[in-house]
């Protein structure tokens, strides 16, 4: 039971970006990426969410064990709060809304249409669809973009409730979360050594 | 799978989700060819099933690019990539919802639209059988255009160019199957074959298109 990164190399675009990348999560830990713009996270986020394979290394977990959150946050503007939800916790196979409607603060919003929300609501809602996944390990990409200081402490302690259940998360942010007991990964020191031009695969031309 | 039906109907029925747009654009065809062919009932009733056709595939046409471009935009493409479902049921689902918004109300409206243009008698029944056989292939091969297209900046013009030369077999067979019907002729080999179109790419299409979604997403 956990995530465990080995030697992962991954690229954007087709050109390498990070390599040599080993990290392992477990029950109840947090990992928090850092870098620079352009560095990677997304990259690596996507890689480990199964979204795109990787040029080497693996990614090790028990499966259907990811929920990906991504910059979008994926909802549909013309549904309500519930209904976008609700589609969620069908889509996982989980049961009942309430209780990510009630931590992320979403209550009072419910029967609105998703398209009459501010960012940074919306931003909650995308959050909220984590809680109805019903999976262990969180990966989140930016998760506190559009977020007020209030939503970014509620996001906090959101995900230390799930944490403490035995949770994982891993996180590319630039803000504190208030998570102290959050590990960190800076990823400038994987940055991939660009191999010389002429020597790529042969369809480098069309990339 | 279900939620994801109800949620694309859902969506197609809201404001502004497009339902109406194809089949107000096939009622469109029909009453405009009478109105540049002329009146004569002779004419009409001999081009009618190919009018019917051609205007019920470019119906179906207008609105494949919105299949998949919604989800891609808003990021729900990337977020069902990595739910527990898979990718070929969720194109199976988006090509269902697709046909039920767009094929099913061509399929229905079709008599009517027949009336228009002096369709013979002995034909409706054809005509209905055959739309409601081969909308389903243009649906499929639709959304298999559409997931070829997914990341592209305005795709509409490639994904026609794409769909189109797949398209023509089953206007062929489609549009021969009303006219043998208006004939009075057997209609059994276009059938047959419209069938065969539409079987073949229920079954095959989905896993290509889950295939190509999957290399777009990357």
């Amino acid at each position: 039971m956990g995530l465990t990164v080995t030697n992962l190399a991954c690229a954007r675009g087709g050109f390498p970006l990070l390599e040599r990348v080993s990290f392992s999560l477990n029950a109840g830990q947090a990992l928090v990426l850092r870098g620079p713009n352009g560095c990677g996270k997304t990259t690596l986020l996507r890689t480990v969410a199964g979204l795109q394979p990787a040029l080497a290394g693996q990614v090790d977990c028990p499966p259907d064990s990811i929920a990906y959150a991504a910059h979008a946050d994926g909802l549909k503007t013309t549904l309500s709060v519930a209904e976008n939800l609700s589609f969620w916790a069908a889509v996982y196979g989980t049961q009942g809304i309430d209780a990510a409607l009630e931590q992320m603060n979403l209550r009072a919003l419910a029967p609105r249409a998703a398209q009459n929300l501010s960012a940074g609501q919306k931003r909650r809602l995308g959050l909220a669809r984590l809680m109805v996944t019903g999976r262990p390990i969180w990966v989140l990409d930016e998760p506190t973009v559009s977020l007020d200081t209030a939503s970014v402490a509620l996001f906090g302690e959101v995900v230390r409730a799930h944490l403490s259940g035995g949770g994982m998360a891993l996180m590319a942010t630039h803000i504190d979360l208030g998570l102290p007991e959050a590990g960190i990964l800076d990823l400038t020191t994987f940055r991939a050594v660009l191999p010389p031009p002429g020597s790529g695969h042969f369809d480098e031309a069309f990339l | 799978m279900i939620a994801l039906l109800v949620r694309d109907l859902r969506l197609a029925f809201r404001a502004g989700g497009g339902f109406g747009l194809g089949l107000a654009f096939f009622l469109i065809i029909a009453v405009l060819v009478p109105l540049g062919v002329g009146p004569e009932p002779e004419i009409l009733a001999r081009i009618a099933p190919g009018i019917l056709w051609v205007g019920a595939l470019l119906a179906c046409l207008l609105s494949l690019d919105r299949i998949f471009a919604l989800d891609y935009e808003d990021g729900s493409l990337d977020l069902l990539a990595t739910a527990p479902v898979p990718m070929e049921g969720v194109v199976s689902v988006k090509a269902l919802a697709h046909w039920l918004t767009t094929g099913l109300p061509l399929v229905l409206i079709s008599p009517v639209l027949g009336l228009l243009l002096y369709l013979p008698p002995q034909a409706y029944g054809w005509l209905v059988l055959s739309l409601a056989l081969g909308t389903p292939a243009l649906s499929v091969i639709g959304t298999f255009g559409a997931a070829l297209t997914v990341g592209l900046k305005r795709g509409g013009l490639l994904l026609s160019l794409l769909v189109l030369p797949l398209y023509i077999p089953t206007l062929v067979f489609g549009a021969e199957v009303v006219a043998r019907g208006a004939q009075g002729l057997d209609v059994a080999t276009p059938l047959a074959l419209l069938a065969g179109i539409t079987a073949g790419a229920v079954a095959l299409l989905p896993f290509a298109s889950a295939l190509v979604i999957r290399i777009n997403l990357r």
